[in-house]
């Protein structure tokens, strides 16, 4: 093995020193959404001249002309033929200033679960609107689910200007709308067949004078260092070195440094941290969503699914979880259902105490008295499980406050969950 | 502390996917061609996994139609790392009677290595597969999971994937089933690179400009090899030509290119407008979905 050479940050090895912004996509079936992808991929020259081929082929085959940059995106035989898009596609693309990893999501009602997929680890919500239909209600339900998946920042793209010769009027009138339902950061007007403020600015809207989409989103600022609710790092993994244990994991939340004086959840044993470090040698005042190991001066019995915290800062401890839930199963979820919650790095057994409402995107509206949750639907359901979780509200932190349920008899993902 | 970079964020990510599947797996694998992306995944074992030792052993899928370079490399490594190394042999499943090898000048191997890796997965009892492939790759891929579930046949069926959210990898499966696990899902060609670049990683020399006694077929270049029939109207030229993937040499085309550094090759790299399978892979030019039918069946 190589002996590495010891660095205060892995930052300070690093080349390129670009972040890495992640959007998820939600639009309705032709509001563009493809399009806008396409236009996106292909005027940061993220296409390349094969894959342009190839679409030039496909769509001759379709008896289309010219290119429909939405085969770009659907990469399935199915989703050819069909010429819809069935699953979450992931694609990449980098300016000078920025490289973007882009969820596209299909915008299909029985695909909400694609959305809630996407959404869950992206930083902002890219939301399309028809510019000659306004809000409908896919609109208002992709809104919703970024709200509830805590997307951080949320640019809504109102389409086809060119359809609306460019009006202003009808621009202010849906931007009313928008502003209406929920708060979001920027709302422009483009054309992403035509590529106006794509990534060129428009000269067809002399009224708009914000940046177009590609320059507004490389200046996007995201913090990747939640901070809320202090320390959280949950031991993924025990790396044993002779007699020394190292407990590795990914840090969730906080920062952590040698002699930082901790507590070992769930068993609440205090100690100190020894080291920090990493491959490329000890970090100090580690924070950000870096992968790491840590020693402790004290010899506890740690493993997984253990979270170390700081004193004064500890989770909720409880066998009771109240969540919102994304339910993604054909079989709905009633009382009494027993399943698999995953959190963090730790499994449990977890039963459905009661299905308390059901919320209705469109409206936003809990609907109570639910007793049942249905594929795709949201609501607010009560958990119990086997042994303690150690949750925080999803709102203060996306990971410590998240979670999966699985069917034991089946393997699948039946839902994801945060935590109220 | 100064900014996380994408390459600290893309490397965070991967060292989390590969432990998580080192804690929720029992016997899971590397699977190690000696191409560029296998070596970024063990460089970042080490970094997930020392200073203890992988808890997993690397398994090449050999067809004997290699580059030498790129086998000698793959020997050095292994005993750099310590670590065990199975070499899964086509030829044996070939020996065997489980696949029929093509002939003429068209004969590849790559469809073969299928079975030979399905086998080699049952024999030793695999439940987890690393593999090196990217989202970037090829648009079947970009649908594929980080924890790609594979049923008792090792067949992928892309319209049944587990829904993957946040960091949260559902790893439960069935006996006989197993799943191929994607540390570099999200990485590009380009990131890539520029991770061997600030590691400092040694890879095969046919990485970099050489001279190649090489013909020309389909619009790629294919090196001479005593395995590779030429048509009639092939003739051999030298060439300065570097590789873009290293994969089986029947179906691995060079690029011509001057660029004998690192520093050069990415800066090629960054200027193409081919993507790197579509220019250098015989198997994914067959049709619009090869790679979706390949992976269907259990391919890498």
């Amino acid at each position: 093995m190589s002996a590495p050479t010891p660095a205060s940050t892995p930052a300070t090895s690093g080349t390129q020193t670009h972040a890495l912004l992640r959007l998820a996509t939600c639009g309705s079936v032709d509001d563009g959404k493809s399009t806008l992808l396409g236009r996106l991929l292909f005027d940061s020259k993220a296409i390349h001249e094969d894959q342009l081929e190839g679409m030039l082929a496909a769509n001759e085959l379709l008896g289309g002309e010219g290119i429909d940059l939405a085969l770009l995106t659907d990469g399935l035989r199915a989703e050819r033929e069909q010429g819809i898009t069935i699953d979450v596609a992931y694609r990449y693309f980098a300016t000078e200033k920025r490289s973007f990893i882009l969820a596209d999501t299909p915008g299909h009602v029985q695909y909400t679960r694609n959305m809630v997929t996407g959404a869950s680890t992206a930083h902002v919500a890219l939301v399309l609107i028809d510019a000659r239909h306004g809000v409908v209600e896919q609109t208002r339900r992709h809104l919703f689910v970024a709200k509830l998946l805590g997307v951080p920042h949320t640019v809504v793209c109102i389409n086809k200007m060119d359809l609306v010769a460019w009006s202003q009027e009808t621009f202010d009138r849906i931007s009313a709308e928008v502003r209406a339902l929920t708060a979001v950061d920027t709302i422009i007007p483009l054309s992403a067949l035509r590529g106006d403020n794509v990534v060129e600015r428009s000269d067809q809207i002399p009224w708009y004078d914000g940046p177009p989409l590609l320059e507004l989103l490389e200046g996007i600022e995201v913090d990747d260092e939640p901070d809320a609710v202090g320390l959280r790092l949950p031991v993924q993994y025990v790396i044993r070195d002779g007699d020394v244990r190292h407990y590795a994991g990914r840090l969730a939340g906080g920062s952590v440094s040698a002699g930082d004086e901790v507590v070992v959840l769930p068993v609440g044993r205090r100690t100190t941290i020894e080291t920090v470090d990493t491959f490329d040698g000890p970090l100090t005042d580690a924070h950000g969503p870096l992968s790491l190991r840590v020693t402790l001066a004290d010899h506890l019995d740690v493993s997984r699914g253990d979270l170390i915290v700081r004193p004064g800062e500890e989770p909720a401890v409880s066998r009771e979880v109240t969540a919102t839930i994304c339910w993604m199963a054909d079989a709905p979820l009633r009382p009494g259902a027993r399943l698999v919650l995953k959190h963090t790095t730790n499994s449990v057994r977890a039963i459905v105490d009661s299905v308390d409402d059901r919320i209705d995107v469109a409206t936003l509206q809990h609907i109570p008295g639910s007793a049942e949750l249905a594929l795709n639907d949201i609501g607010t359901v009560r958990l119990r499980t086997s042994a303690p979780v150690l949750v925080d509200p999803y709102l203060s932190n996306r990971t410590t406050g998240s979670f999966i349920l699985i069917d034991e008899a089946t393997n699948d993902t039946v839902a994801a969950g945060m935590v109220v | 502390m100064t900014p996380l970079s994408h390459l600290d964020l893309l490397e965070a990510e991967a060292i989390h996917i590969m432990r998580e599947v080192a804690a929720e797996f029992e016997r899971p694998v590397l699977l190690f061609s000696g191409g560029k992306d296998s070596i970024v995944l063990v460089r970042l074992a080490e970094k997930a996994f020392r200073p203890g030792k992988f808890p997993f052993p690397l398994m090449h899928v050999d067809t004997d139609h290699n580059f030498e370079e790129v086998v000698d490399f793959r020997d050095r490594l292994v005993d750099r790392l310590g670590e065990k190394l199975i070499v899964a042999k086509v030829q044996d499943s070939i020996d065997a009677g489980r696949v029929v090898e093509d002939t003429g000048p068209r004969a590849s191997r790559n469809r073969l290595q299928t079975t030979t890796l399905l086998d080699a997965i049952e024999e030793y009892k695999f439940d987890a597969a690393f593999g090196g492939a990217r989202r970037d790759e090829e648009r079947a891929r970009a649908k594929e999971r980080i924890f790609s579930f594979r049923d008792d046949f090792g067949q992928w069926d892309p319209r049944a994937q587990r829904p993957e959210i946040w960091d949260l990898y559902n790893g439960r499966i069935r006996q006989g089933e197993h799943v191929r696990t994607f540390p570099l899902s999200n990485w590009t060609e380009l990131d890539v690179w520029r991770y061997i670049q600030r590691e400092e990683l040694e890879i095969p020399s046919i990485y970099f400009a050489h001279e190649r006694e090489v013909f020309a077929r389909d619009g790629m270049l294919y090196a001479d090899a005593p395995f590779l029939e030429r048509f009639p109207s092939e003739d051999l030229f030298v060439e300065s030509v570097r590789y873009r993937t290293v994969g089986d040499l029947t179906c691995t085309g060079a690029v011509p290119s001057q660029a004998a550094t690192l520093d050069a090759v990415i800066e090629e790299i960054a200027a193409t407008r081919v993507t790197e399978r579509g220019q250098t892979r015989a198997d994914d030019r067959t049709s619009e979905a090869a790679m979706e039918d390949r992976k269907r069946v259990g391919y890498f």
